[in-house]
């Protein structure tokens, strides 16, 4: 049994698997930072698994390679579009965020679902794609013995993830913006008072929101799956959120939870394979990331603090 | 008379009854988009839940679930509580009346009364979890409880898989007749349609939600930390224990809910791809009967309609199924923006106020 390449396997899945979730919880991000709940992210996620390969699909003969980056931006746009509702519901018409959010995760299974059918002819999932990406090699570097294969062999996505990470925590950490949109998260009404304009902030960061939730949805359609079908996305919108509470609301953290996340799904395969399943049921594996996500908020691994204004629509000039 | 009107013409009332307009119009929009006819798929829709004594039948069984989930949202939203989870606890009632129907040999007058009341335990400490852990770690039970949906998916399937599966085999083996509270003089009416004796726990779940929650001290109390949990606290109530109570017995309507899918239904569990999705129809259940007991059963009747003749739109008009979730989401989304369907009603109360008085 050869250990450095299962390990290399091991990290090379995980990536992959990792890469939607990044995306997702740092959409979640933005939502929450800015005060608004945003439990729809499954829902987003489904709009962009299912606009993504639907646009790819549309172009793939006529611009091969490119079509799934067509059909990737697409599914951004989408995401947008679909982000709206929740925009408008939660912060010009103050609904129940959670309320809202399970609306539109509902609106999306069934929408994308009904769309697939009537695109392709009753068939329930998308034809499989012909072109979707293709992994990069890093020249040079992906020779190097069993850590190239594991980091450096990988789909541009999964690059992009974690450019989209560091940007993340720049906008957020280090620019005016940042600041803005934590304080109307943290305490709106200092904000209010101090010239920021709440409701744009918290509009634009669902906008956001939904368009890197998109992506990740993208990802999954664009990437392992090759087409969608009702059960492309099944959860992972719910595992990015565990993952951006497991991670406190920061985007290193929301990285590496959701990282850890991808570990617990690439086990699954290598339990399969080593027939450790007569030991560790794969149910138990499949439950680890929401048992622990349980665990966390429970404060048994460690306190996660939500920004302070969470949920709760602001009314201007408000005390 | 007027006193009727004036009942009908409430907002309270008018926000849903606008909010399923509004759905069921989005829906309308989503058909002519696709290229079918509205008109057409909504009778088909009719005509297949009112068309035959069968599908009247199964149009009942499909609404009991939905009763019990929307009851269970419903009594924990009466005490402040956002219950996500009736879908967890409706699984875990489904797996409790599962190994109990399939374990014992009883008399029926004692194992299905047993399997019911097992089935409504474990719904109720599967919802109490999410209620301890808000109660004793002030953690948000929405989230708690979407993730205990999920560890109660795979939790049940390792529990069937593991004990109660046959080797090689999708189900569990059939519950004991003992245990099964199918009614076969009432399905037979119904040309075999599936009957049970759910329907009628459901109706009295409704009254035990009213009269617990409006007719007794405990249930003021619940009601009173639902409004306002720091007067009650201040007033001597222990919100803690009363934020667990409400959990449990939201849970339990959850619980007796899936019951009474396997004991009344199906006879045996089916390892699950997915969640049963009771629970979360049971959130929009709730939220268009306005958390009443009643309403919930109006709600119920109205999604039950809706997705059982959602099938009589495929086959009448060639409308995919799915499109129901559509008008579905839409009816939730319009009553949690009820500031959007307060836009629409304006207009209609102003006209009122200027015929009427």
């Amino acid at each position: 049994m050869d250990w450095g390449l299962i390990i290399s396997n091991l990290v090379h899945d995980t990536i992959v698997f990792s890469t939607a979730l990044i995306f997702a919880s740092l959409g979640g991000l933005y939502s929450e930072r800015s005060g608004v709940v945003n439990i729809a992210l499954e829902g987003m996620m489904i709009i962009g698994a299912f606009t993504g390969a639907v646009i790819t699909y549309a172009f793939q003969d006529s611009f091969a390679a490119g079509a799934p980056w067509l059909g990737f931006l697409a599914a951004g746009i989408a995401g947008a579009i679909f982000a709206l509702p929740h925009a408008v519901a939660s912060i010009t018409f103050k609904a129940d965020q959670t309320v809202s959010g399970v609306a539109l995760n509902f609106l999306a299974a069934g929408l994308s679902v009904y769309l697939t059918k009537i695109i392709f002819n009753g068939a329930g999932q998308t034809t499989t794609l012909t072109s979707v990406f293709s992994k990069w090699s890093i020249p040079g570097l992906h020779d190097i013995p069993f850590l190239g294969h594991a980091i450096f062999e990988a789909y541009p996505t999964s690059y992009l993830a974690f450019i989209m990470v560091f940007l993340t925590w720049y906008l957020i950490f280090k620019t005016p913006f940042g600041l803005r949109l934590r304080a109307v998260g943290e305490h709106p009404r200092a904000a209010d008072t101090v010239g920021i304009n709440v409701k744009k902030m918290r509009y634009l960061a669902v906008t956001i929101s939904g368009v890197l939730a998109a992506w990740g949805g993208a990802t999954i359609s664009l990437t392992t799956t090759s087409n969608f079908s009702h059960n492309t996305v099944s959860g992972q919108g719910f595992i990015a959120i565990a993952a951006l509470i497991f991670g406190k609301w920061h985007p290193a953290g929301a990285m590496g939870a959701a990282l850890f996340f991808g570990v617990a799904q690439s086990i699954k395969s290598l339990v399969q394979i080593f027939g450790l399943t007569k030991y560790v049921p794969t149910e138990f594996i499949y439950m680890l990331p929401y048992i622990l996500t349980v665990l966390v908020m429970a404060g048994f691994v460690g306190r996660s603090n939500a920004p302070a204004a969470l949920g709760k629509p602001y009314e201007t000039g408000s005390r | 008379m007027n006193r009727v009107i004036a009942v009908f013409t409430k907002e309270s009332f008018l926000v849903p009854l606008v909010a399923i307009i509004l759905g069921l119009l989005t829906g309308a929009i989503a058909m002519l988009a696709g290229g079918f006819n509205p008109a057409k798929a909504y009778m088909a829709l009719i005509e297949k839940v009112f068309g035959s004594a069968y599908n009247f039948g199964e149009t009942i069984r499909q609404i009991t679930p939905l009763i019990f989930t929307g009851l269970a949202v419903a009594f924990a939203f009466r005490t402040g509580l956002f219950n996500i989870g009736a879908e967890g606890q409706f699984i875990a009632g489904m797996i409790a009346s599962t190994a109990v129907g399939v374990s014992f040999d009883l008399p029926a007058y004692i194992h299905a009364p047993l399997a019911v009341i097992a089935g409504a335990i474990a719904g109720g400490l599967w919802g109490s979890i999410a209620g301890y852990l808000k109660a004793a770690r002030g953690v948000n039970e929405v989230i708690t409880s979407i993730m205990l949906n999920w560890v109660a998916l795979y939790l049940g399937n390792w529990i069937m898989n593991a004990f109660y599966v046959p080797s090689g085999q999708q189900r569990s083996e059939m519950i004991h007749d003992s245990a099964s509270i199918t009614i076969g003089w009432l399905s037979e009416m119904f040309d075999s349609a599936r009957l049970h004796w759910g329907t009628l726990i459901a109706v009295i779940a409704a009254i035990f939600f009213y009269v617990i929650l409006w007719k007794t001290k405990s249930g003021f109390e619940l009601r009173a930390v639902g409004l306002n949990p720091h007067a009650s606290e201040y007033a001597g109530m222990n919100v803690n224990r009363n934020v667990v109570k409400a959990m449990f017995i939201g849970g339990m309507f959850a619980g007796i809910g899936g019951a009474s899918e396997v004991l009344g239904v199906f006879h045996y569990q089916a390892i699950m791809t997915a969640q049963p999705g009771y629970g979360f129809d049971g959130i929009a259940v709730a939220l268009i009967g306005g958390n009443t007991p009643l309403g919930v059963i109006l709600g119920a009747i109205l999604f039950g309609i809706l997705t059982f003749g959602a099938a009589g739109m495929k086959f009448g008009a060639g409308v995919p199924v799915e499109l129901i979730r559509v008008v579905i989401a839409s009816v939730i989304f319009f009553v949690a923006a009820h500031g959007i369907v307060k836009v629409f009603i304006k207009p209609i109360l102003k006209k009122q106020k200027e015929g009427g008085n």
